[in-house]
């Protein structure tokens, strides 16, 4: 039998007080009252691990990158071992033909038992062409692992939404997940990248308890989603206040006061950097100084520029926004109605003029 | 019905419709206003934070505004069920009655200086139903979900606006970004309708044959000619 996650802890030389500490982090990061922690050690401590496999399609790796810097729990030292990751090729020791029989080998030998977690997303223009992994597109190899998996991880926008290769004109035609997997439940985590936190304690959730967290209707973890940017962000007052930063140089931009007149879109922006932030709770790009450009939400990336407040409509074939458009249209029956007014005159003019 | 026609006056217009109509007006005016003010804010308050609260004001009045329009809208078709008839037009325009159409057609000649005369109506002319309801009452409503969705983004899950109109808006939209942006698109729409409405009103009272601005202020509607109506009440 696999071993248990405790029995892997123990192994790896995390001792048993160490052990506790991170089931009450993990708790207090999910949001869980402390009735949870003996919950979670126990579960730690009886379940065997779950394997997943973590399969890349078209994508970054930024997803990887960030889940390796998680500092609760330490993905280096738990997590990774924690979770039995029979197959992620940007971090296995494996390579090759090597690697590829290990994905055939999990599928059999847990087949309907294992978490798919998928990094990026596939391409169907030209059959799939656009992304090869070990000489089969990867849509084919996304199909037959979802197939035979338990549930599946939509990690990051890319799998989520199809992110910046599913752009305007998207040649790939990338697509996200959802859209070739149809009959498993998907939780997508979205962010370019997701915050490492929320990578971990979504899976840790999942291992704990065998069933995903409360999601969203958009099939997030309300725990991490449930809120914009914008409401918990620490320079709010400054919004309230009206106090914005009109320009990068400015005295405001020294203030750190609002950055929404700057395009931030924390406003339309639904994660938790506001709150659990980045790099253990160093920063997050609000305090850094920029604003959010939206990385976690549908389409960010076909929203106009980063540094407008309105979104760019490129339908009338000029660059515009709703105001631009709108003041267009405004003035256009504005200047109508005022050459009718005039037409009118005349013509009314003239009947009088006919009638006396 | 043959005795209203030779009245040079019906009561078309009662009060609480009247009423609705300028509050109405009103809460649009403002909402445009403060609604253009919150995308494109005024300059950078001095001071502390805790000593403002500029935008939080601009937000409040929005809002206020925007719940003013919502119960007005919900008392409007509530007055279309238990008011006179005139009330239930801009509701109910007969898209399936020919003599509708030749209305539409003849107004639109009317207005396209092609027609001598416009034609005599106790309530709304055709043309007017038309575009009232379709470029007022539909963005009306598009304007009340679109904005209670994103006021429910801010009241939190639990609200009832979320449960009501954000949880379904939002991801029909995609995200909160593109109801933002039609939700200012449709407000140029209210923009242009007001501008139409307004140049026509006082266009009509001038030179159709019977008042209109003052009929939305006393109610009655009085005739300048003696001849039959054409919308038969």
């Amino acid at each position: 039998m696999t071993e248990t996650f405790y029995e892997v802890m123990r192994r790896q030389g995390i001792t048993r007080r160490s052990f506790l500490k991170y089931c009450s982090l993990t708790a207090a990061a999910l949001g869980l009252g402390p009735a949870f922690v003996p919950r979670i050690a126990h579960a730690m401590e009886t379940k065997p691990r779950i394997p997943i496999l973590w399969l890349h399609g078209l994508e970054c790796t930024c997803c990887s990158e960030s889940f390796i810097r998680s500092a609760h729990p330490l993905a280096k030292d738990v997590v990774l071992s924690m979770i039995s990751l029979d197959y992620d090729d940007t971090i296995m020791a494996a390579a090759g033909h090597q690697a590829e029989a290990i994905i055939t080998e999990t599928i059999e030998k847990y087949d309907g038992n294992y978490i798919l977690a998928v990094e990026g997303n596939p391409p169907l223009n030209e059959d799939g062409m656009y992304c090869i992994i070990g000489g089969r597109p990867f849509l084919d190899q996304l199909t037959h692992a979802a197939a035979h998996a338990k549930a599946v991880i939509s990690w990051g926008s890319c799998a989520s939404y199809g992110c910046v290769q599913a752009a305007k004109p998207n040649p790939t035609q990338a697509v996200p997940v959802h859209k070739v997997v149809k009959d498993k439940p998907i939780i997508k985590v979205p962010g370019c990248p997701p915050i490492a936190e929320v990578m971990t304690a979504v899976v840790t959730y999942i291992l704990t308890f065998e069933r995903f967290p409360e999601l969203d209707r958009q099939g997030r973890p309300k725990m991490f989603y449930s809120q914009r940017i914008h409401d918990k962000c620490y320079r709010r007052p400054h919004f309230d206040a009206g106090q914005f930063v009109e320009h990068w140089d400015d005295d405001s931009a020294r203030k750190g006061y609002c950055l929404y007149k700057m395009g931030c879109k924390g406003p339309t922006t639904y994660n938790a950097c506001s709150t659990i932030r980045w790099n253990a709770g160093t920063s997050f790009p609000i305090q850094a100084g920029h604003g959010c450009i939206g990385c976690s939400e549908d389409g960010f990336w076909d929203k106009g520029g980063f540094y407008n407040r309105l979104t760019a409509i490129n339908q009338f074939g000029i660059e515009g926004n709703a105001d631009e458009v709108g003041m267009a249209a405004a003035g256009a029956v504005g200047a109508a109605t005022a050459a009718h007014l005039a037409v009118s005159a005349v013509k009314r003019a003239q009947h009088k003029g006919g009638q006396e | 019905m043959q005795a209203d026609i030779n009245r040079q006056a019906v009561y078309v217009y009662e009060a609480p419709l009247r009423l609705w109509h300028w509050i109405n007006a009103l809460a649009i005016v403002v909402l445009a206003v403060t609604g253009y003010l919150i995308a494109s804010p005024l300059p950078t308050q001095p001071g502390e934070a805790s000593a403002n609260f500029l935008m939080g004001y601009i937000r409040f009045t929005h809002f206020a505004a925007g719940y003013i329009l919502g119960i007005g809208f919900l008392f409007r078709i509530y007055w279309a069920i238990v008011g006179n008839h005139h009330a239930r037009q801009l509701f109910l325009p007969p898209l399936f009655s020919a003599g509708f159409w030749s209305g539409v057609w003849h107004e639109i000649k009317w207005y396209a200086f092609a027609a001598r005369e416009p034609r005599k109506y106790v309530g709304h002319n055709p043309l007017a139903v038309l575009v009232m309801h379709v470029l007022f009452l539909w963005m009306l409503v598009f304007m009340l979900i679109t904005g209670f969705a994103l006021y429910g983004e801010g009241a939190g899950m639990d609200s009832w606006q979320f449960l009501l109109f954000s949880s379904w808006v939002i991801p029909l939209f995609g995200q909160s970004q593109d109801v933002h942006t039609w939700h200012h698109l449709v407000m140029w729409v209210l923009v242009c309708f007001v501008i139409i409405h307004i140049y026509v009103a006082i266009r009509e009272d001038i030179m159709s044959r019977q008042s209109m601005v003052s009929t939305m202020i006393s109610g009655w509607r009085m005739f300048k000619d003696g001849r039959d109506v054409d919308d038969g009440h």
